[in-house]
């Protein structure tokens, strides 16, 4: 960087809120589809691990070992199936989605207090509806937990699949580096900072608003 | 299938081609800056991190500070912060390790905190009433209750070091993310995926060890 050049330059932001706020939006479908994929594959592995417990080793095994793989490392093995695309981002997104969530599942499941079972069971619940009806709503809460874990680590993430080409607000990462000029560097990171922030919000309220019976209670995070 | 095989053979030549072995832009010249970086910064990290959590986790004050500056932490783009100290204090060596140090701490401060803060009130008051100093209760009661969450907070921090040491690689650092930034710039597919496999083996090492490092230090009676 040379020297006077101060570390943000204001009136390039101005001059770049439109392209900015269409790189926001791109950001966000990056970072937030494999969050809602890797939900929809979660709850219903999460069930199974809970209902056939010696499922949920194994199955934890494969996450925490797909977690550990750096997201550089796995854009480009899926480079030659998918090409310089979205979904190269978004299926690796999507894996690491899966030590976060799969455990919060089974937690939330395992929270379910016993007589609530036994009561459901009693009232003439089948299997089926009891999981749906009863023992998924008071998952909730922990489900939730780990949805903004992984939310906002899923965000923050996007931006390492610049280097494939498809990093959303990491363009402004690289652009700065290529042109030695810091401000669109700086203007990427609060950027992304506020999404996941926001989005950690959001969540939060959504899970207020999902589970009225539990506003009275203090839920740690 | 097919093209599983043909991958496979790509990965096998290229890692048993006797240039990659050599010099200093081989694997184990790389493999060594790529160990420097990850352990150096995580010895830091778990420095300040472990420190810091148990003096939280022993007094329970600041516990919402560190609360939040965890928060905050775990949304800063990780690849975004080691460009942006590249950008800011030039290529060098230093800089990017007080990076990858700066964000090794969040998850072992806070898995220390916590992992202090859940021990069982009535066996830290049993070992107060035996006579044990405060010390005694920190190092012989609090940590070795708190062992796997703060093993598991290791455990996130070098997962996350070894990846950001990888990325550092894009704006001009050694390691073994020199393999597929080069090898993306160069259009050397069999580069990016030589070089992606070592750095996918070198993560499951890492994982395996802190499985191994948890069997042997974990009290037999707290695991599940």
């Amino acid at each position: 960087m040379s020297d006077g050049e101060p570390l943000v330059r204001w009136d390039w932001i101005g001059d770049h809120a439109g392209e900015l706020a269409d790189y926001t939006g791109v950001h966000l479908r990056l970072g937030l589809l494999p969050v809602l994929f890797g939900l929809i594959v979660s709850v219903p592995l999460g069930i199974l691990c809970h209902r056939w417990r010696w499922v949920y080793p194994p199955v934890l095994t494969v996450a925490n070992i797909l977690y550990s793989i750096p997201s550089l490392a796995l854009f480009m093995i899926f480079v030659r199936y998918t090409g310089l695309t979205e979904q190269t981002v978004m299926i690796p997104l999507t894996l690491y989605t899966l030590s976060v969530l799969v455990p919060n599942v089974v937690d939330g499941l395992a929270s379910v207090p016993e007589p609530v079972r036994q009561a459901a069971t009693a009232m003439g619940f089948g299997t089926v509806r009891r999981v749906v009806q009863v023992e998924l709503p008071i998952a909730v809460p922990v489900v939730i937990a780990g949805v903004r874990v992984a939310a906002v680590s899923s965000i923050s993430l996007v931006a390492v699949g610049q280097l494939i080409g498809q990093g959303g607000l990491g363009y402004y990462i690289t652009r700065g580096l290529q042109l030695d000029f810091p401000t669109p560097i700086v203007t990427a990171i609060v950027l992304i900072m506020l999404l996941a922030l926001a989005t950690d919000a959001l969540l939060v309220l959504a899970q207020r608003l999902l589970t009225p019976w539990s506003r009275s209670k203090v839920t740690s995070s | 299938m097919n093209d599983l095989l043909n991958q496979l053979r790509l990965i096998g030549d290229w890692l048993t081609s006797s240039q990659q072995w050599h010099g200093d832009e081989g694997i184990p010249q790389r493999l060594l800056e790529h160990l420097t970086y990850s352990g150096l910064s995580l010895l830091f990290a778990a420095l300040i991190g472990l420190a810091l959590g148990l003096l939280v986790g022993h007094t329970g004050r600041g516990a919402f500070a560190v609360a939040s500056v965890v928060n905050l932490a775990r949304a800063i783009p990780t690849f975004g912060l080691v460009v942006l100290v590249v950008t800011l204090a030039g290529l060098s060596t230093t800089p990017v390790l007080v990076a990858l140090v700066a964000l090794a701490i969040p998850p072992i401060l806070i898995n220390t905190f916590e992992g202090v803060r859940g021990v069982d009130p009535a066996a830290r008051d049993a070992a107060r009433g035996v006579g044990m100093t405060e010390w005694q209760v920190l190092l012989r009661v609090e940590v070795p209750m708190a062992l796997p969450l703060i093993l598991l907070g290791l455990r996130i921090a070098a997962i996350q070091v070894v990846a950001t040491a990888t990325v550092a690689a894009y704006p001009g650092l050694g390691g073994l993310g020199r393999f597929i930034v080069d090898g993306l710039s160069r259009n050397d597919y069999e580069l990016v995926i030589g070089g992606s496999t070592v750095v996918v083996v070198l993560a499951l090492v890492v994982q395996i060890l802190f499985t191994a490092l948890r069997r042997v230090v974990v009290s037999p009676g707290l695991r599940v």
